[in-house]
């Protein structure tokens, strides 16, 4: 392709240029290595100047800590450095194109961040008497809103800390409303195709998982879910859209016949913002779906959380949904349900998940994206989302196997596999190719479903020349790959490290930095 | 609508490609019946960056924030002064903005970073090896109990009283859900800790024993009597420090035995934020790795040889093992514990002691002077950063009568164990290195005066 970008402008790299010239410190130019702090500060830095603290008798149960911990320290400027030279060894959305499917890498507004750092919500105490936080329970209280109002449900659990506790949350809930009824159902049905946090969300409340089978378009097969339901059935999970890109067009009718036997669905709402503003989970029967603020509704990932994980909750199961939560009385005045209250206000609560009121932070920045993109916004968000992803699967399938690709428009993701690929490459060289070319890969091998599966997430906000450019440098790598370019099998060439042995890591763990004399006494 | 790129035309132009007439034909799959026809009834529509921060401002405004006033709480989360480069780091989009490092090339930042990170906890907790993190210190105290009962095939576990009570109320939801037993209790308000009563429990069906240090009344204790007493019987010792600043004073719980160390992270580099997001830490003996929950990051190298980082032992983890899972915990709080890290290179060993030293110190000075107070008792023999006072009426009230003075002044039991009345006259009060001298006079003589 020609037009790699708006401006026809394309790197150019000399041959000349291309030769590895050594230099003395190892570094090349702004590739820059970077030792552990272990190796490169000491005991008596520190980057902190305290006040001297006045003399006095020690009340410490004589349990002072009389040998080194062992924690170098570096100064200001140093620790500055330092950071910011392992941060240049990161890809990361404000980098470029992340397309990592089932994780929504979409823009991080940083009015969020802004808005996040007032001291009136950074610096206030979970315990503080609630006169003195009624800002911030108003935050939760508006966002909570917002979640109901946009998924249509009846509730809101707040507190979960991220996607897979909201998963215990709501498998909890389910368990808690079959115990009030007095029945002991053990059975959680999953697809194949679920997050594997499904699964093990649902055997940590001691439920057994099975598989329910897919039908060839990639989606829940309703006659054999139809089949397998009964009297042991708890309920099941189900991510929708699915993780193959794809709306379950059977939702309602999978909810219903679950209901009519007894159990309770549990949705996975990692891929919510494919229909953010368009569709309502409550509408399809669903009684318990985590939101992942960090997803959909662009709070940082932060190179692996925090994260945020509210579960919305049917009016079936709001009655069983933890402590503690806020409650706005009519006078606008708002009060805290933690176990002392919990009695009168909730008294078939599961009980408490985490030590305080959920992720703030996350909160606060949440509510910030919600109002800045407003009910009209968040619905151009998922059409586009869903556009950019339809987008990427026309302009790629003549190339890539799309196995979906005739079950109708994807979501917000467009799912490939490695089918076609010359003998000897894989997914994995596709993935390292596109690191090559200035990208972060897509997500690999999941779901499980599909072999070698590529699931490319572009998100509503990336533009169409960003997507052009991407969508020619896929079909670059794609074709090497079929064409057995062995160059692709060593790849990346241009990263800050050639690919890892992820199997020596694993055999010898090394988990922590010894000094170089105790690492060999250690082996 | 500032965040998104896409023009009408490209929008136009794209559906032609996709050979789509309209956005609708692309939601085909959902029913008619489950489609809105429009934005959503009763929201309101987009907004401006300076309306949505005016907003915000408004709101901020209503909460007492700790840093305009004095301040005094803890009872597991901690003010402390944060440097300024801790804020400027986790705020590189470079670090904020990556994920979880599944791409170990373009991820050495975030996981040279872990390395660092656990290496870091392993030290101060006492402990062999640490984990990526966990999402806070409630939810790895429950996850330590999960892996004692893995290690030991054993489901009875004796919690300390002196464990907070929101850790134990985790604890017991969960527990409830897996079959465990956990034998609690109440404290008491004195100087002595239930320890006796731990020591009586421990049997050979016990999983473990879990202990705070320094407990929720701010108590230390030697804990190696525990640990060998656990250790005969098979048991594990699980010790849960809510305030890692205070590591820098008195000896590491793993020194004393101690097989599983966790903890609440958010003293050292992350704010107050209300409750979250914070960061836990989990650390254990090296033989307990492969039952460890959590991500892991582990040192490589690559093709060329060079040291390189990548995650591991992922056998144990969702993704891979599913219902066989050590964890169902994905995304931690990645963040959050390079903010911790950040924190604890610029302390450095030096930094750390210094502080903690600090922090001991002003609240040694803090305790003298508001037991000048008539009626005012202090309960605890030993402490560290956080003590409680008996104070001679329901601390509850005068917690709200301090706050109308402009004062946050602690922690009260009636609020942590409410409708237990031995211990509604107790007062945790917290003393760190932001307290000044001013404010520890203003707090005496409004405690005075709402006491009277």
């Amino acid at each position: 392709m020609s037009a790699l970008n708006q401006s026809g402008w394309k790197p150019e790299m000399t041959e000349e240029c291309r030769h590895d010239v050594k230099t003395y410190t190892g570094n090349k130019a702004l590739m820059l290595e970077e030792p552990l702090i272990f190796e490169i500060g000491n005991n008596a830095t520190t980057g902190v100047d305290l006040a001297e603290s006045p003399e006095v008798a020690l009340r410490l149960n004589n349990l002072e800590r009389n040998r080194d911990i062992g924690l170098p320290g570096l100064s200001e400027p140093e620790a500055v450095r330092h950071y910011t030279r392992l941060s240049r060894q990161n890809y990361a959305i404000d980098l470029g194109f992340f397309p990592l499917g089932s994780c929504t890498m979409k823009h991080n507004p940083r009015l969020n961040e802004k808005v996040a750092r007032m001291a009136g919500f950074a610096d206030v105490h979970p315990m503080q008497p609630v006169e003195t936080v009624q800002g911030a329970l108003a935050v939760i209280n508006e966002l909570a809103v917002w979640l109901i109002k946009l998924t249509g449900m009846h509730g809101v659990a707040m507190t979960p800390k991220a996607g897979a506790h909201g998963e215990l949350c709501g498998i909890l809930a389910i368990k808690a409303a079959l115990e009030a009824r007095g029945d002991e159902r053990r059975v959680i049905l999953v697809p194949e195709s679920a997050h594997g946090t499904n699964p093990a969300s649902a055997a940590f409340a001691g439920f057994s998982v099975e598989n329910i089978p897919a039908t060839s378009e990639g989606r829940v097969n309703l006659d054999a879910l139809k089949a397998r339901l009964g009297p042991d059935v708890a309920g099941v999970m189900i991510t929708n859209p699915n993780t193959c890109g794809l709306f379950e067009r059977d939702m309602k009718a999978i909810s219903d016949a679950v209901h009519a036997a007894g159990g309770y669905v549990y949705c996975d709402g990692a891929n919510f913002n494919a229909i953010v503003g368009r569709v309502r989970p409550g509408d399809l029967g669903i009684d318990a779906m985590h939101i992942n603020l960090h997803k959909t509704f662009s709070t940082p990932h932060g190179g692996g959380g925090p994260g945020s994980g509210p579960v919305v909750l049917s009016e079936a199961l709001s009655p069983y949904g933890p402590l503690p939560f806020t409650e706005r009385h009519v006078d606008g005045y708002y009060t805290l349900v933690e176990e002392e209250t919990a009695g009168e206000r909730h008294p078939h609560s599961f009980g408490r998940m985490t030590a305080f009121h959920g992720q703030m932070g996350m909160f606060t920045r949440a509510l910030a994206y919600i109002m800045s993109h407003g009910a009209d916004g968040l619905r151009q968000v998922a059409e586009d989302a869903v556009l950019n992803a339809n987008y990427i699967l026309r302009s790629l399938e003549d190339v890539l196997d799309a196995p979906f690709a005739h079950s109708g428009p994807c979501m917000h993701e467009a799912l490939f596999s490695d089918d076609g690929l010359a003998e000897g490459f894989s997914t994995l060289d596709i993935a390292k190719g596109l690191i090559d070319e200035g990208y972060h890969p897509m997500t690999v091998y999941f779901p499980l479903v599909v072999h070698g599966a590529m699931l490319v997430e572009p998100t509503e906000t990336e533009s169409k020349a960003t997507l052009d450019q991407f969508i020619g440098a896929l079909r670059s790598v794609a074709q090497r790959a079929k064409a057995g370019d062995t160059s692709l099998k060593s790849a990346p060439h241009y990263a800050p490290r050639r690919r890892l042995d992820e199997t020596q890591a694993a055999r010898k763990p090394v988990l922590v930095w010894r000094e170089p004399e105790q690492a060999v006494a250690a082996e | 609508m500032r965040y998104l790129p896409l023009t009408h035309t490209d929008r136009q132009a794209m559906l032609g490609i996709i050979g789509a007439k309209t956005i609708d034909d692309l939601f085909v799959d959902v029913p008619a019946e489950a489609q809105l026809d429009g934005p959503i009834h009763g929201l309101p529509n987009h907004a401006s960056e300076m309306a949505v921060e005016r907003h915000f401002s408004d709101l901020a405004r209503k909460n007492m924030a700790a840093s305009h006033h004095p301040f005094f709480l803890g009872a597991g989360a901690y003010k402390h002064h944060v440097p300024a480069s801790v804020d400027h780091i986790i705020q590189r989009g470079e670090f904020l903005t990556a994920y979880t490092p599944y791409q170990p090339e373009i991820a050495q930042g975030t996981l040279q970073m872990l390395f660092e990170f656990q290496t870091q906890v392993a030290r101060l907790l006492g402990c062999d090896v640490a984990n990526a993190s966990m999402y806070d210190g409630s939810t790895a105290c429950w996850e330590a109990i999960g892996m004692a009962g893995r290690v030991t095939k054993r489901t009875k576990a004796i919690l300390s009283s002196g464990l907070h009570p929101h850790y134990i109320s985790v604890a017991k939801t969960m527990a409830k859900y897996t079959g465990d037993t956990l034998d609690t209790a109440l404290p008491e308000l004195s100087a002595k800790t239930d320890s006796e009563r731990l020591l009586a429990a421990i049997d050979d069906e016990t999983s473990c024993v879990v202990v705070q240090y320094p407990d929720i009344l701010g108590r230390i204790e030697d804990i190696s009597v525990l640990s060998a007493k656990a250790h005969e019987h098979g048991a594990l010792l699980i010790a849960v420090v809510t305030e890692p600043v205070a590591l820098g004073a008195i000896k590491a719980p793993g020194d004393m035995g101690a097989d599983i160390v966790v903890g609440e992270g958010q003293s050292i580099g992350v704010g107050l934020q209300f409750g979250g997001p914070y960061v836990g830490l989990f650390a254990c003996k090296e033989k307990f790795v492969r039952q460890m929950p959590g991500r892991l990051c582990g040192e490589t190298v690559d093709a060329e040889g060079k040291r390189g980082f990548v995650l591991t032992l992922s056998t144990r983890e969702q993704h891979i093992r599913r219902e066989k899972a050590t964890s169902n915990i994905c995304t931690n709080s990645g963040l959050c514990a390079l903010a911790f890290s950040v924190h604890m290179t610029l302390l450095g060993e030096k930094g750390l002691r210094g502080l903690a030293s600090l922090n001991h110190a002003l609240a040694v000075q803090m305790a003298d002077r508001l037991t000048q107070i008539p009626g005012v008792e202090l309960v605890n023999d030993s402490f560290f950063n956080e003590f409680t006072l008996h104070l001679p009426k329901e601390a509850r009230p005068i917690v709200r009568a301090l706050a109308d003075k402009k004062i946050l002044g602690g922690v009260s039991l009636g609020r942590l164990y409410p409708g237990v009345d031995a211990l509604k006259n107790g007062l945790l009060v917290a003393v760190t290195e932001v307290v000044t001298t001013e404010d520890v006079e203003a707090f005496a003589v409004a405690l005075q005066e709402v006491l009277a």
